[in-house]
């Protein structure tokens, strides 16, 4: 029988690190090997996929033969020959290295529109894309509906920017139509800032063409003959994937001069963003892509009066362009049919932390965070407790356990002291310390300040040392008060959203977990264990075994003691790095 | 010098907005932002080497010393730090005798940079080695591959001599 036989293998920045690369020339080998050659080669495609969300799992390996499809996982260069003898030649597949029920009930609850061809097509090649739909939007769009009745669709389906304020994308479109000047720009922001956050990077990793298209589609609808992308230079394989996609597109007359032969012109520029989290703002993208120093500037004029080389400028975020083909395919009703009142559609989230199943998810607005965290999620790593989710990265804040029933979209989590962001989402366990999160995030927000405005360039300063200081145990009585008082002030003067955001981790820390600050204050006490100068280590003599494991862990010879008799550890040399907490494996070690 | 110089200029139009791309080409054939290098572009392109400076010290991206022939990229994204990737760097500045406050061993043999996220936060904490991403980075992995990086340096001497 003739057998159709598809491979794929996930190849983002996951599947690679995992070994994608090692798994692919692997098969390569196995099925030029003699014999297998003649029985399947001829029907049997490979291809490299984007991410598939999962990339705890990685290397994931799809297996379809006749339409039927196995998935594996934890695949390493080592088990092909396996695979390919039992699978691919053989038709049984090998069951202990398929997915478990898990992977399904992590896919189960999801609804992907951006993510829907993630995974499933080669993101360098262009023709696995077209073959899925590809490029049909923009042949709609361009040969059947006007600017204007563009923006209307987009407008009607509810699409919000996905960076992280929210404002309606046909709005934004509609003011840049209606923007008189020579020139408009079209900017697709992919310089994903947010420590947490890798939705951006695994859309143009894994599907390129859709942002493509989006910026097109865009293009059409506000008359933009230049578009830029603005991506991190840390992203490689994004940039790589991104280079080619343009390529390939010029190449099919997508792109370029009279595209589809229609009047319309658009050309696509890739910007590496130099590391600097504040070109997340709009006026400071624009700074940098004009060559200068990222600095915001004080709004109005708007970017979509006066912009990029002082013309006007659209900047929408991946996801946001992402949604675009997909919205102009199926419809304005069928997006608008998806999540809330005033939040439609779907919203990628990096599903990261102290969770089981870490990763790359797209869910309807408004699904309540609790069947994120435990359907999606499966709850939490090695049984322990949530504690908090944090969301919207530093410009974000927690949300505590005790309202896990808030659903996701803007205006909820906006009530609940936080924000959507561009979609970063960590869990945070009862081992965390959460004034240590919010000097976490205030080491960062430091740190990216740009210095313009001194309400964040101080501001920012003076609130990571008093919060350092709570966490070295020198706080003082009144901190808690200074702390509310100087955010509020830091949130309504600084000039941009860096400044009027970086506060937000602190207050919503205080405002959930005011006795965790207490403690640190009064009792010197960090009650999850985590602020080093106010835990002390020592041995449990009782328990202590004396099987010098902790001597050669220790860094400073801190711990001494003879063989198979109880250890001692000497106060004045310990560092208090938990080297030998963690070595212990008879729990002899105390950490208070 | 002037030859590279010379071809990463003629790949540029003379306009402000390539500043910053001329400064990462000037990075990635040098290593780092030479202080020649720069006063050569800004002699050429004329413009004032404050302007260039201005730029280079803005973004994390460009260095102003020169960098390890090895380096080490830790991730200090949310993720990772919630799985302690202080504890990791920590002992990476002290495997490879990095002085304090500096990011690179004095014979110029390592450097150990933090960046704020690369975004594999599924497989944090991850650690970066020579571009070659590790995720689920624990100490005890952490010490095999500085060993393996030590050791290629080893082998490299042997092989000279």
């Amino acid at each position: 029988m003739k057998k159709d036989i598809s491979i794929k293998v996930c190849m983002g920045t996951g599947g690679i690190a995992a070994g994608g690369v090692e798994v692919m020339s692997s098969f390569e080998k196995a099925l030029a090997g003699a014999g297998i050659k003649a029985a399947v080669q001829k029907n049997c495609s490979m291809h490299k996929v984007g991410c598939r969300g999962f990339c705890a799992r990685d290397v994931l390996v799809d297996v379809t033969i006749n339409g039927t499809k196995a998935t594996y996982q934890y695949i390493k260069a080592d088990m092909v020959e396996r695979i390919v003898a039992d699978h691919i030649v053989g038709g049984a597949p090998v069951d202990e290295w398929l997915v478990k029920d898990d992977y399904h009930t992590f896919h189960d609850k999801q609804v992907k529109v951006v993510l829907s061809d993630c995974g499933e097509v080669d993101p360098e090649d262009i023709d696995s894309y077209i073959s899925r739909g590809g490029y049909e939007a923009t042949k709609k769009v361009l040969t059947t509906m006007t600017p204007q009745e563009t923006i209307d669709v987009i407008k009607a389906s509810g699409l919000r920017g996905r960076g992280g304020a929210g404002f309606p994308t046909g709005v934004k479109w509609d003011m840049a139509i209606k923007a008189p000047g020579p020139v408009k720009y079209l900017i697709c922001n992919a310089d994903e800032g947010d420590p947490g956050a890798f939705m951006d990077r695994s859309v143009v990793e894994g599907n390129p063409h859709a942002v493509l298209e989006g910026m097109i589609i865009g293009a059409y609808a506000i008359g933009a003959p230049y578009g830029y992308v603005y991506i991190r230079a840390e992203y490689p394989l994004a940039v790589e994937r991104l280079h080619l996609a343009i390529k390939q597109a010029k190449e099919r007359g997508f792109l370029g001069k009279k595209i589809l032969g229609k009047d319309l012109d658009f050309d696509i520029k890739v910007k590496l963003g130099a590391g600097a989290f504040v070109c997340g703002e709009e006026t400071a993208l624009i700074a940098s892509i004009e060559g200068k120093r990222g600095q915001p500037r004080a709004k109005p004029p708007f970017p979509v009066q006066k912009g990029l080389w002082g013309y006007p400028t659209i900047i929408n975020n991946v996801e946001t362009l992402a949604n675009v083909p997909y919205i102009m395919r199926k419809g304005a009703a069928w997006y608008a049919g998806m999540g809330t009142e005033k939040s439609k559609g779907t919203k990628v989230f990096a599903l990261t932390g102290k969770i089981l199943n870490s990763g790359l998810i797209e869910v309807p607005m408004g699904i309540p965070l609790k069947e994120v965290i435990y359907d999606i999620g499966g709850g939490i790593e090695g049984g322990r407790k949530l504690k908090a989710v944090q969301t919207g990265g530093p410009s974000g804040g927690c949300i505590p356990s005790s309202m896990a029933d808030t659903t996701l979209d803007y205006e909820s989590l906006g009530k609940v002291g936080s924000i959507m962001g561009s979609g970063g989402m960590v869990v945070l366990d009862e081992t965390d310390c959460m004034v240590n999160i919010a000097k976490y995030f205030l080491e960062f927000t430091k740190s990216e300040s740009c210095g313009k405005c001194i309400p964040c360039r101080v501001g920012t300063k003076r609130l990571l040392e008093i919060l350092t200081r709570i966490t070295e145990g020198k706080g003082r009585e009144g901190d808690i008060d200074l702390l509310e008082t100087l955010s509020s002030d830091v949130k309504t003067s600084s000039l941009c959203g860096l400044g009027q955001s970086a506060p937000n981790p602190v207050l919503s820390t205080i405002r959930y977990y005011r006795d965790e600050y207490e403690a640190h204050i009064r009792d010197k006490r960090c009650p999850a264990g985590v602020c080093k100068d106010l835990l002390t280590y020592s041995i449990i003599a009782e328990a202590c075994k004396g099987c010098t494991a902790c001597t050669r862990v220790c860094p400073t010879g801190a711990i001494t003691g003879e063989k198979k008799k109880p250890h001692v550890l000497n106060q004045d040399l310990c560092i208090k790095c938990g080297a030998c907490f963690e070595t212990c494996k008879f729990k002899a070690i105390r950490k208070v | 010098m002037e030859e590279k110089l010379e071809g990463i200029m003629s790949r540029y139009q003379e306009n402000e907005g390539n500043l910053i791309s001329i400064l990462q080409d000037v990075e990635s054939e040098f290593g780092y932002l030479r202080e020649d290098a720069i006063y050569w572009i800004s002699e050429r392109l004329d413009v004032p080497p404050a302007k260039f400076y201005g730029v280079a010290t803005f973004y994390a991206q460009f260095h102003l010393k020169p960098r390890g022939k090895d380096v080490i990229t830790a991730c200090c994204g949310t993720a990772c730090h919630v799985k302690g990737s202080e504890r990791l760097i920590n002992s990476l500045l002290n495997e490879l005798s990095i002085p304090k406050g500096e990011d690179t061993s004095e014979d110029l043999r390592f450097t150990v940079e933090k960046v704020n996220c690369v975004g594999a936060c599924s497989i944090a904490p991850v650690i970066i080695f020579n571009k070659t991403v590790h995720g689920k980075m624990t100490p005890d992995k952490l010490k095999k591959e500085i060993k393996t990086l030590k050791g290629g340096e080893q082998q490299q001497v042997e092989n000279s001599e």
